[in-house]
């Protein structure tokens, strides 16, 4: 019986997971029916684009936690009635599509954008914004931060407010009931926030397009240029993203390590 | 003379403009053992919230050895909590949960080690220290969340229902196990239940509160032998209410019949609430008596045996530890001294 309930599920993961998956190591490491480890191995030639790709993700993962935090931790602290109205401001602009976003910041930074424009006003400027990978990173943030602010709300809100009662009643300040209770109690909402942002971010081609110009190429774009650009190359195009799968395997299950260490740790 | 270490001055609160508290004045003293009691929603975890700083009183004032602490926070305050559902911290063990008010304190590694051990000793729970909080019975939990509050040896402990989760036998133990503690460490207990056994067995002064209201305050003995009104008398232990009329000092009337009392005081021929105790009622054969009735139902309860017996429209409870036969006449006879006088209760607004 639960075998024939999970059946559809099976279905669909066989057609639109594991198929798809042999496809793209076919194309990585065969060529015309012959295996070859060349495609794959050219992938080290664009290392530097993986570096500056797993960088830029990991600082937008890192300013994304630093600001969702003591989002989701307000969020909590609010009133019952209040909190699903802050949560959907929250959710706003996920309504919006990407692309409009996207060209959105691009007309705020550009040179002659709205920011540069309002500073010419006070003499100032104008500052090179767009093209940068400060933007970069600032439409990462941007388009990824509900994305950490929902998992850590939803880990926080279940936390039980008697909990932080008995914090402040056995001696702590706001403060110490954050770093001793709050923090540890929420670490499983840190983890899979950093896996929400992290994931789409390394693989992002749109946003370093529009705001990173054309010197600050990532993952994503590169891929994108073996299957729709003039160096149509579909082979190297799938031993890239079979590359950047295994990295960011790697990069979880180091994660998650730190995460059960530290459940042990704590227990 | 043992000194007040708790004065609440005219305490008022409301939520939503519905009063949880009625101008409640309540001194506690130092080393005593105290109960708030009466049916959920009489105040009695408001009150001690209050006390504990989790809820700023909207009008009195709450003094604690004196000095006034409306706007004190929690954590600066001498007094520790063991909260209904324990509130235990569920990433921490059995050890780090105790020692946790003290690494706040930031005391020295050893001194927190010695104290928690003695703590282990006293909640009996040697050799859990690395049990995960989640692998605990409900008893043991109990037991760290009282370990936890009493290791930073407060002045006053307050206890929200802390045995309300556990089984008859487990409370019957813990309740030995909560006096023998507070009369080892001498230390003033708050405790807010609504078991009027338990309010009984424990207490040294029981507070009977109900609508945000004090009804009275008294030692376990008092407030069973002189309930102050027809509440008190009905939510500690089982009684008879009864209409009566006080005809003058000594002599009232229910169900038509003058009986002699004790009370005196009340004026004359005033409507009041009569309260005997099902236990202090004897049954006499019919003819000797001047009540009688038909036995309803009969029940037995292990000491004793619970008998409803229907009398000129009142259905007297009757504890006897002799059974009577059900249809059968029985006559009904209590001493004077047995007969509680109380003033009827003001009319609810």
């Amino acid at each position: 019986m639960k075998k024939l309930i999970a059946a559809p599920y099976l279905v669909w993961a066989a057609v639109f997971i594991v198929i798809p998956l042999i496809m793209v190591a076919y194309f990585a490491f065969f060529n015309d029916g012959h295996f070859t480890l060349d495609y794959v191995a050219s992938v080290a030639q664009y290392s530097n684009i993986f570096v500056r790709s797993i960088w830029l993700a990991a600082i937008a993962t890192v300013i994304c936690l630093l600001i969702a935090y003591p989002i989701a931790f307000i969020l909590m602290r609010m009133d019952r009635s209040y909190q699903s109205t802050m949560l959907m401001l929250v959710m706003l602009p996920m309504w919006m599509n990407f692309l409009l976003r996207t060209y959105a910041w691009m007309t705020l930074l550009g040179n002659n954008g709205i920011i540069n424009n309002f500073l010419g006003f006070f003499g100032i400027g104008p500052f090179k914004m767009l093209n940068t990978q400060g933007a970069v990173v600032l439409g990462m943030v941007y388009n990824y931060l509900p994305f950490m602010i929902l998992p850590l709300y939803t880990v926080m809100e279940k936390i039980d407010t008697s909990v932080l009662e008995a914090a402040q009643d056995l001696g702590c300040n706001s403060a110490n009931t954050l770093m001793r209770v709050v923090l540890p109690l929420s670490m499983p909402g840190v983890m899979s926030g950093i896996t929400m942002v992290f994931v789409p971010a390394i693989s992002t081609f749109i946003i370093s397009r529009m705001l990173g110009g054309g010197g600050n190429l990532l993952i994503g774009d590169l891929i994108e240029m073996q299957f729709l650009g003039n160096s149509y190359n579909p082979n190297l195009g799938a031993s890239i993203s079979l590359v950047l799968m295994v990295i960011i395997l790697l990069i979880m299950t180091v994660m998650n390590q730190f995460d059960d260490g530290e459940d042990r740790v704590l227990m | 003379m043992k000194n007040n270490i708790i004065s609440l001055q005219n305490i008022g609160v409301a939520f939503d403009g519905e009063r949880i508290l009625n101008d409640i004045s309540l001194d506690i003293k130092d080393k005593e053992f105290v109960t708030l009691l009466g049916p959920s929603g009489c105040g009695k975890t408001t009150t001690l919230r209050i006390i504990g700083g989790f809820l700023t009183p909207d009008t009195g004032s709450v003094k604690f050895e004196g000095k006034e602490i409306n706007n004190t926070p929690p954590h600066k305050r001498n007094i520790n909590t063991v909260f209904q559902r324990y509130a235990l911290f569920p990433h921490l063990n059995v050890y780090e949960n105790i020692a946790f008010g003290l690494k706040v304190k930031k005391l020295p590694e050893k001194e927190i080690r010695s104290r928690v051990g003695k703590m282990l000793d006293l909640v009996n729970l040697k050799g859990f220290e690395k049990r995960s909080i989640n692998r605990l019975s409900g008893g043991q939990q109990q037991r760290v969340a009282i370990a936890r509050a009493l290791v930073n040896e407060p002045k006053v402990l307050l206890l929200d229902e802390p045995l309300g989760a556990l089984d008859l036998k487990l409370r019957k133990e813990m309740q030995t196990e909560l006096k023998r503690i507070q009369q080892r460490l001498e230390i003033t207990f708050i405790y807010v239940t609504h078991d009027q056994e338990e309010a009984l067995t424990m207490s040294d002064t029981v507070v009977v509160m109900r609508d945000g209201n004090i009804q009275q305050i008294g030692s376990p003995v008092d407030i069973y032998n002189e309930p102050k009104n027809a509440f008190v008398a009905d939510f500690i232990g089982e009684s008879n209410i009864l209409d009566g009329r006080m005809i003058k000092d000594f002599l009232v009337e229910m169900s038509g019949r003058e009986f002699e009392c004790v009370d005196k005081g009340f004026g004359c021929d005033k409507p009041v609430d009569v309260v005997i105790r099902p236990e202090d009622i004897k049954l006499i054969p019919p003819e000797d008596a001047k009540i009688t009735g038909v036995v309803e139902s009969v029940t037995f309860k292990g000491v004793h045996y619970e008998m409803v017996i229907e009398a000129y429209d009142y259905r007297w409870l009757v504890h006897s530890t002799k059974a009577a036969e059900v249809g059968s006449g029985v006559g009904l006879d209590f001493d004077p001294y047995d007969i509680h006088i109380m003033n009827k209760m003001e009319v609810e607004a």
